[in-house]
């Protein structure tokens, strides 16, 4: 104890003491973050789901979207959305919404598989809207090429040509698409959430979404060849980086080599 | 060389390494050149090697770049790339983006090369940036050196041209993007923009000649000059000699330091290899530029982040902060059937226009309003001059408002505020940023100068607190020696210079105007402390307690 109360003044305990309290709040946020994420599958609704995702719409969502679904001046009507929104949206845990902001977050899904499941059973027996997509068009296996041309010229805008996420007016942002589900990315894009454009499936058929979403993957899995991507964010990370690490580097080397022995 | 050295006998050397050192020394004289060389002395400093830096990076550049015209191919026909990068092939793409692909995955060390050229590009722009700002706050550019900083500034604007056309050459979705928005600057330009564009690209952006003429650029003229210029700056250093912090025994007519043999001359070859390292080691270890992630260029698509390299941020920036319209009025004008697009125009020439033309004139500025026009060889600490150093900081805020603004959607997704907030903040820091940034830099200056005279008078408090006979407690305060004194006494301090009258007697307007200038330069100084003022401060009671030892003694 005694050498740390006298080192107390040393000119670096101010930066030693800030680092650790942020490596501390980090870490905290770090693991209170990090719960258990939910996959949603299956496409037949019993009647029971539909009776069991009333409920859970009644004591959960109705709020806001009012009761049956019909809206209300906090929320928008969910007739006709479809299966395919409710499972994005509550799978993804942006709804229920935490807060009202320029658009809901991800964050920890609030509901199970099997209630999400019932959940859209209820949402999809209101009206007609699309559904989830079949088991085939997700298995990754399309192809790549096409989907990164169709990526480019049709999401890249927002999302970043790697993907990677962009901004939009106040405060609405494009997410990185990286640890996104194929099935998410599929209902993303049939349903059009947030900000989001509807790509009907006339205008991107389910083949087309099938390749984008082997794109994604693609790139995903194969990483980055050249060595860490700098978050893959283009010429602003590489210059930010080139003025912090490499001339910091080099300034270190440089009073170094001028530094005399006295 | 004369009659009379050959009449003396012929020197004939001993070892096999003599025998050719002295064929090669008695035909071009290298001995002569070895001998100045080598005497020439340089001052230790670290903030002097940015300089180096630059002409390092220059050197890797030249070699890495060699290195890739071995394999790129400049041309803009039609192609199916059929390389290794699964998720791009069959696609179609020019053979210049094919090749640079080819580079990336195909040809070995490729990658790592194309990193390393690269990286080294950004190295060499931001070391002479920094170069620029050192002089620039130091005071170096005065007489004699304003026209090396000239040649300087030169080769600034040469290594961002070298960059660019560089950043084009891969013919990526990004690079693409980069070249749309000069072209659209270039459009702008009235009455003469399109004939430009025209005869640039070769007929309708992007056309198909862009990349072959950007490359002959890139790695002909551009290289060339910049190397013409750098023999210039070098050959000035060399005729000027290298300038010098102030210290004891320094002054204008001499340098001190190390010679450049064999000391200096071993270090700064050492320091190639460590830049080297570290570009080989960024290269290795981050990417840069991944082209494959952005795919072929086609007019069609942007790409969200699509973003100059960091030295031509700027007027990216400015772009960016340039609004539509102001107030009613509308940026964009149609003025006698020909279209006037403003919000292109000021923003992308404008601000850069400015900067470039201070940045030039700035010698001659200063000589004109401090009428100095000695000769300085010792630098001044940048808080020795408050004035010149707060015009740095206001010019580097104006630069880094626009620069930050190229990555205003980069700030709003990563700090979770909104893109427009950004925006309206930068907007207002563009034009209140630099008058808080010179305000507030004049004031550190000025502070830490009476700091320097108060140290300078008084000694550096030690913190231990001692209490007389009599009850009173005092502060101990420990003397300087003589040469850290020097260092907070030993500088200029220019006082206002008033206008005065021109040979017929008359004060005419410019030397008023100068006059103006020089009160607004130098009205706020801090003059050092003079040797009455330090005998003074030594004799007026506290000597005892300034004199360690006797402090000691008391405290006991």
């Amino acid at each position: 104890m005694k050498a740390l109360s006298q080192k107390r003044r040393h000119p670096l305990a101010v930066i030693a003491l800030l680092l650790m309290g942020l490596l501390i709040t980090g870490g905290l946020y770090a693991v209170a973050t990090t719960v258990n994420e939910a996959k949603a599958s299956t496409t037949t609704y019993s009647t029971s789901d539909v009776e069991e995702g009333g409920k859970l719409f009644a004591a959960n969502c109705a709020t806001c979207h009012g009761m049956g679904a019909s809206g209300s001046k906090d929320g928008p009507s969910l007739v006709g959305v479809g299966a395919a929104a409710v499972d994005f949206q509550v799978g993804t845990g942006r709804m229920p919404m935490q807060m009202n902001g320029p658009q809901a977050l991800k964050k920890p899904v609030q509901f199970n598989d099997e209630q999400t499941h019932q959940l859209a059973a209820y949402v999809a027996s209101l009206g007609a809207g699309p559904a989830l997509p079949e088991e085939s068009l997700l298995d990754e296996k399309g192809d790549a090429a096409a989907g990164g041309e169709l990526f480019r010229t049709n999401c890249a805008m927002c999302h970043n040509a790697a993907a990677a996420g962009g901004a939009l007016t106040r405060g609405k942002f494009a997410p990185a698409l990286a640890d996104v589900s194929g099935k998410h990315i599929y209902e993303a894009m049939v349903t059009g959430p947030q900000n989001m454009p509807v790509f009907s499936d006339s205008n991107i058929t389910p083949e087309g979404k099938r390749d984008v979403i082997t794109f994604l993957k693609q790139i995903e899995t194969n990483g980055s060849p050249g060595g860490a991507d700098l978050g893959s964010l283009g010429p602003v990370a590489e210059g930010l980086f080139v003025w912090v690490a490499g001339l910091g580097v080099i300034i270190a080397f440089t009073i170094w080599l001028t530094s005399r022995t006295s | 060389m004369s009659a009379a050295s050959t009449a003396e006998p012929a020197f004939v050397a001993k070892t096999k390494t003599g025998r050719f050192t002295d064929f090669v020394d008695s035909r071009v004289g290298g001995s002569g050149i070895l001998r100045e060389f080598g005497r020439k002395v340089f001052p230790d400093h670290w903030s002097f090697m940015f300089g180096e830096v630059a002409l390092y990076s220059f050197v890797i550049l030249l070699l890495s770049g060699t290195f890739l015209t071995f394999f790129f191919d400049p041309s803009m026909a039609e192609t199916h790339y059929d390389g290794s990068y699964v998720p791009l092939k069959g696609v179609e793409m020019s053979v210049a983006y094919s090749s640079s692909l080819d580079i990336s995955f195909d040809v070995r060390g490729g990658l790592f090369m194309r990193q390393v050229h690269h990286w080294a590009a950004l190295l060499f722009v931001a070391s002479i940036a920094v170069h620029m700002l050192r002089v620039f706050f130091t005071g170096a550019f005065r007489r004699p050196r304003e026209m090396n900083w000239v040649v300087g500034s030169v080769l600034l604007i040469l290594a961002m041209a070298a960059g660019f056309t560089g950043y084009s050459l891969p013919d990526d979705l990004l690079s693409g993007n980069g070249l749309r928005i000069i072209d659209g600057v270039i459009k702008s330009i009235p009455v003469v923009g399109t004939y430009i564009s025209f005869f640039l690209f070769g007929g309708e952006f992007p056309g198909t000649a862009i990349i072959g003429r950007l490359y002959m650029l890139h790695i002909l003229l551009v290289p060339a000059l910049i190397l013409l210029m750098i023999v210039l700056h070098l050959f000035m250093v060399v005729v000027h000699k290298h300038t010098q912090y102030p210290g004891p025994g320094r002054n204008d007519n001499n340098v001190v330091g190390y010679p450049l043999g064999p000391v200096y001359a071993a270090k700064a070859g050492g320091f190639f290899f460590i830049v080297f390292g570290v570009l080989a080691l960024m290269a290795g270890f981050f990417t840069i530029n991944p082209i494959w992630n952005y795919g072929p260029y086609d007019p069609s698509p942007v790409s969200a982040g699509t973003q100059p390299d960091w030295y031509i941020g700027f007027v990216d920036g400015a772009l960016r902060l340039m609004p539509g319209t102001l107030g009613n009025w509308h940026v964009e004008q149609n003025w006698f059937g020909f279209v006037f697009t403003f919000n292109v125009l000021l923003p992308a020439l404008v601000p850069a226009g400015i900067l470039f033309t201070v940045m030039f004139m700035y010698p001659w500025i200063e000589r004109w309003i401090t009428k100095d026009d000695r000769e300085h060889h010792v630098l001044d600490r940048p808080r020795n001059a408050p004035t010149r150093t707060a015009i740095g900081v206001a010019g580097f805020i104006w630069y880094c408002v626009m620069w930050a603004a190229a990555g205003s959607d980069l700030i709003a997704t990563h700090f979770h505020v909104s893109l427009n907030d950004v925006t309206y903040w930068l907007r207002a820091l563009f034009f209140v940023g630099p008058i808080i940034g010179f305000v507030v830099a004049k004031r550190v200056a000025l502070a830490l100068q009476r700091k320097d005279r108060e140290i300078a008078l008084h000694g550096r408090e030690t913190g231990r607190i001692v209490r007389l006979p009599h009850g009173e407690f005092i502060e101990v305060h420990a003397p300087l020696d003589e040469y850290k004194r020097y260092k907070l006494v030993g500088f200029e301090s220019p006082e206002v210079l008033p206008a005065v009258p021109n040979e017929h007697g008359v004060v005419t307007r410019k030397e008023k105007r100068r006059a103006f200038l020089s009160r607004w330069f130098f009205e706020d100084r801090v003059a050092p402390a003079t040797p009455a003022e330090l005998e003074a401060a030594h004799g007026h009671g506290h000597a005892a307690v300034e004199a360690p030892e006797e402090a000691k003694s008391l405290s006991h």
